[in-house]
């Protein structure tokens, strides 16, 4: 059954599309992976679906209604069902972890201290850096801040969780963690999971589907076995990771490299 | 070239004209969320905070400014008054200018350097970071969460820093005045009190409430809408200041005006303000 519904979506930023005429559907309980080069529009369409964006043209349903449209107020009480990773953590500088993780409970529920601060020992648990409630987010390195803003996306038990490039920034074996969590949360939580990404490694390991959208439009859809088969040259070159001779061409020339 | 030029001045026109609304659905959206949950308890859990950063870490510069305002302003007028004779009414002189402008002013321009710019520098911080997104996402709306309280603040604060500015001010023109200049004690003071009214020192007050709503506002407005990466933050805090100082000059003239002509208005009733 489908969760989320993006139909003819169109977004431009100035002269820029982005978004051009994108139609995806997601289903309930399933990890989808969104590929793509760099400006292709994985994250843009990542904050249409929570409503951070609205589209020039087409539709965002989620669970039968439609969000694009919808009013701050009763965006916000259907936002209570999303998780969101932001590809920097995002996590509030002023505030400490517990204090981070904590906010969305405290915004959304009346819970006492006591219930919140079980949430919070809970969660951080959950991603493996439990005791460091008191610590600020500048005292973290970049994996531990990706694990803690992963906390506090599923402080409220999301029914959706977003992850913006969860590994980018990230070495391998970091990068591995944070896949092991992401399939971890899908299987305790049975959460939906999408997953922005450039990384075909997590996208492989993560996804029961990848799509992967080029100039703002899909161009694959498909599990992982399939997209290693594919035969379409744009896809075959994105997860190899190999650049055109014209691209490698333009840098000999000491011009700026076109996106795939 | 005629062509071109006139095309500028429309695009420009029309950029002023898009900002300035802008600007007024921000000011609209802040009263539509202080009052609809705004000014619940839960909602403004950081004001200690923030009352402590604004006010109480504003006193210093405050005092500073005001005291040397008062100081200056004596020695600037005792020649004058004492080439006419009139060397013992500076405490009039001094107390109404203080009272009257310069202390409600400086006052607000201090606390536009001081904690406009600061206020702009962390909420731009917070736009680039995504912060302010991650806020929207966890149902948390950042201008009822973050400029309300950050408003109300600079709306209430900067008139109990003016009053504390006019008192250092009439202070420092005692010090100069009396020890200094060699005016008698109760001269400087029974002129005080003729000079200055109670309706002169709440006309300093009511305006320095819209000069604290003006740089709360504004501070927070350049904040939300600051460009990326660290220039458009640095920007950012430079418009907000020069535009907070603008504002408090521009506000300074209306009230001028306004605050004369109902001075004037309620003349029959002016007993009644002291």
């Amino acid at each position: 059954m489908s969760l989320i519904e993006l139909t003819n979506l169109h977004k431009r930023f100035g002269k820029l599309v982005v978004l051009n005429d994108l139609n995806l559907t997601i289903e309930e309980g399933k990890c989808i992976v969104i590929i793509g080069a760099s400006g292709s529009g994985k994250s843009v369409m990542l904050k249409h679906i929570v409503g951070l964006l609205q589209p020039d043209k087409g539709e965002v349903w989620y669970d039968g209604r439609r969000i694009d449209t919808m009013k701050v107020r009763p965006l916000m009480e259907v936002r209570r069902d999303f998780g969101f990773l932001f590809q920097m953590g995002a996590l509030f500088d002023s505030l400490t972890v517990g204090q981070n993780i904590a906010f969305p409970v405290i915004e959304h529920t009346h819970k006492p201290s006591n219930e919140i601060a079980s949430i919070v020992t809970e969660k951080l648990r959950l991603v493996g850096l439990p005791g460091i409630e008191n610590k600020m987010p500048g005292e973290l390195s970049g994996g531990q801040k990706k694990r803690v803003a992963l906390a506090r996306a599923i402080a409220l038990d999301p029914k959706v969780i977003l992850y913006d490039e969860p590994t980018t920034g990230l070495d391998p074996i970091r990068s591995d963690v944070i896949n092991e969590l992401i399939i971890n949360l899908q299987r305790e939580l049975k959460v939906t999971s999408i997953v922005v990404t450039h990384d075909m490694n997590s996208a492989f390991k993560v996804g029961d589907r990848i799509v992967m959208l080029y100039e703002g439009k899909m161009i694959f859809d498909g599990t992982p076995e399939e997209v290693q088969t594919s035969e379409d040259p744009l896809v075959k070159r994105f997860v190899a990771g190999e650049a055109t001779p014209q691209e490698l061409g333009l840098v000999a020339a000491g011009l700026p490299v076109m996106t795939v | 070239m005629p062509t071109r030029m006139l095309a500028n001045v429309g695009f420009q026109t029309q950029t002023l004209l898009g900002n300035f609304g802008d600007f007024s659905t921000f000011v609209g959206q802040v009263f539509s969320w202080m009052f609809g949950g705004g000014l619940r308890l839960k909602n403004l859990r950081n004001l200690p905070d923030l009352i402590y950063e604004v006010g109480v870490r504003s006193v210093p510069v405050i005092s500073v400014t005001g005291a040397f305002i008062g100081m200056v302003m004596a020695i600037e007028t005792y020649t004058q008054l004492k080439s006419l004779g009139q060397e013992e009414r500076m405490g009039s002189l001094i107390g109404l200018s203080v009272v009257k402008q310069i202390g409600p002013v400086l006052a607000a321009v201090m606390l536009a350097g001081r904690i406009g710019g600061a206020l702009t520098a962390e909420l731009g911080t917070m736009n680039v970071t995504e912060q302010l997104d991650a806020l929207r996402v966890m149902g948390a709306e950042p201008i009822r969460y973050l400029v309300v309280p950050r408003f109300l603040t600079c709306l209430f604060l900067l008139p109990i820093l003016t009053i504390y500015s006019d008192v250092l001010g009439v202070i420092g023109g005692w010090v100069v005045s009396v020890h200094g200049l060699g005016i008698p004690n109760d001269s400087y003071w029974r002129f005080s009190a003729i000079g200055i009214e109670t309706w002169q020192v709440m006309e300093g007050i009511i305006k320095s409430f819209f000069f604290g709503g003006a740089i709360g506002l504004i501070s927070c407005y350049k904040g939300f809408r600051c460009g990326s990466g660290a220039s458009g933050v640095g920007r950012a805090c430079t418009e907000s200041f020069v535009l907070s100082f603008l504002a408090i000059i521009i506000l300074n003239f209306f009230f001028a005006k306004i605050l004369r002509d109902l001075y004037y208005g309620l003349y029959p009733v002016r007993g009644l303000f002291g």
